[in-house]
């Protein structure tokens, strides 16, 4: 009995989490998410990487501030130019962490899904978590970035055409993936609602939390605020989580405490909850 | 909390209008998917054209989707009837 608990165990711990960032619709704040979503693992003592699958429009390595070290790409990687080793870029901040561009001159299909198995597996072998940040649209670079995936974050923004969109890559997290394909199971799905606006919800211009969860039927893991931190961050290159002083920052932090199993209360869900700087900057 | 629904209730809460164009938007949106027999989209655009000998509705009309329920198959048809058809603007069939 108890042997055969720990045959089990054994072989669900070996293997690294795939947790797959998406939302069909482009700039909802994919990329903001899988950085300080990966960064945030890492600050957490979890090894992660970070990939980016939006072939011929990276933009992780901008996000990550690590754009001058990228020589070698995840393309590179699939067609056996260079090493997962040599294209890995290790993040001089955060030790665990690591990061994978994507290839700014290929095109989209040069992500096979063997390729794509291919480097997942051995990112398996060396990290606990690695983050896919899956590039817009419902294409083969989405579908690639969500096939291998256990879990998913679905990034909305409180707007019509957003929930839309999330609610068609949920139909495809439920049918186009290897669990579903296989039988294996479900990926399991998480909300994450970003640019969110108490203010605005609150004078009835905003759809509210509540109305997107109802819509979506998925658990909220996290709502980040609109907030200038998210620019601040991005014009240098630091990902928002990093400065957990900031109102985004410390959503993002509380994201990560709750997908790793803490409770933390949502926050910046009511205008009475926003700090001084909120109120003085909240349109 | 309160006088902000006074408030709400005075003027056009546009939130609202996107929450309810969305549902059904999502609701049309997962009939095409997962659950349900093959068939059930063309069973739902043959529904639609015999309504339309009837009466004028919109694309969107006309919902179906299959639930299983204990062991049961119920096939459940919503065909929303257009504003001056109200009388009981929501029919519902269920079938096993």
């Amino acid at each position: 009995m108890t042997r055969h608990l720990l045959i089990i165990f054994g072989g669900l711990s070996a293997l690294a989490k795939i947790i797959v960032v998406t939302s069909g619709k482009g700039g909802v704040g994919k990329t903001t998410t899988s950085a300080s979503f990966a960064t945030g693992l890492a600050v957490r003592g979890y090894k992660t990487a970070v990939v980016d699958f939006d072939v011929g429009l990276r933009n992780l390595d901008l996000i990550m501030g690590v754009e001058r070290r990228v020589v070698f790409d995840f393309v590179n990687v699939i067609q056996g130019e260079a090493t997962l080793r040599q294209a890995l870029i290790r993040d001089k901040r955060y030790d665990n962490l690591a990061i994978l561009a994507a290839s700014q001159t290929r095109d989209k299909e040069a992500l096979t899904i063997d390729g794509v198995q291919r480097v997942l597996e051995e990112l398996a072998k060396e990290f606990d978590y690695v983050v896919c940040d899956s590039p817009a649209g419902i294409e083969h670079g989405a579908y690639a970035a969500m096939y291998f995936a256990d879990e998913a974050l679905v990034v909305t923004n409180p707007e019509v055409s957003s929930v839309r969109d999330s609610d068609r890559v949920l139909g495809l997290l439920s049918s186009k993936t290897r669990k579903a394909e296989q039988g294996e199971g479900t990926v399991r799905e998480h909300l994450v609602l970003t640019r969110y606006n108490p203010a605005r919800v609150a004078k009835g211009e905003m759809l509210s939390v509540d109305d997107v969860t109802d819509i979506l039927a998925i658990p909220l893991l996290g709502i980040i605020p609109e907030s200038q931190a998210v620019l601040n961050s991005s014009n240098q290159g630091v990902p928002v989580v990093a400065d957990t002083e900031t109102d985004a920052g410390s959503a993002y932090a509380d994201m990560v405490a709750r997908f790793l199993g803490e409770e933390r209360a949502h926050r910046f869900v009511e205008v009475e909850k926003k700090g001084f700087l909120g109120r003085l900057f909240g349109t | 909390m309160d006088w902000m629904k006074l408030f709400r209730s005075e003027r056009k809460n546009s939130a609202h209008v996107a929450r309810d164009r969305l549902k059904l938007v999502v609701m049309h949106q997962r009939e095409g998917r997962g659950a349900g027999p093959d068939w059930l989209p063309r069973l739902r655009e043959d529904l639609l054209a015999v309504v339309r000998r009837y009466t004028e509705v919109a694309d969107d009309a006309v919902h179906v989707r299959v639930q299983h329920d204990q062991g049961v198959d119920l096939l459940e048809m919503n065909i929303a009837l257009p504003e001056e058809e109200r009388g009981g603007s929501v029919s519902k069939a269920g079938s096993t």
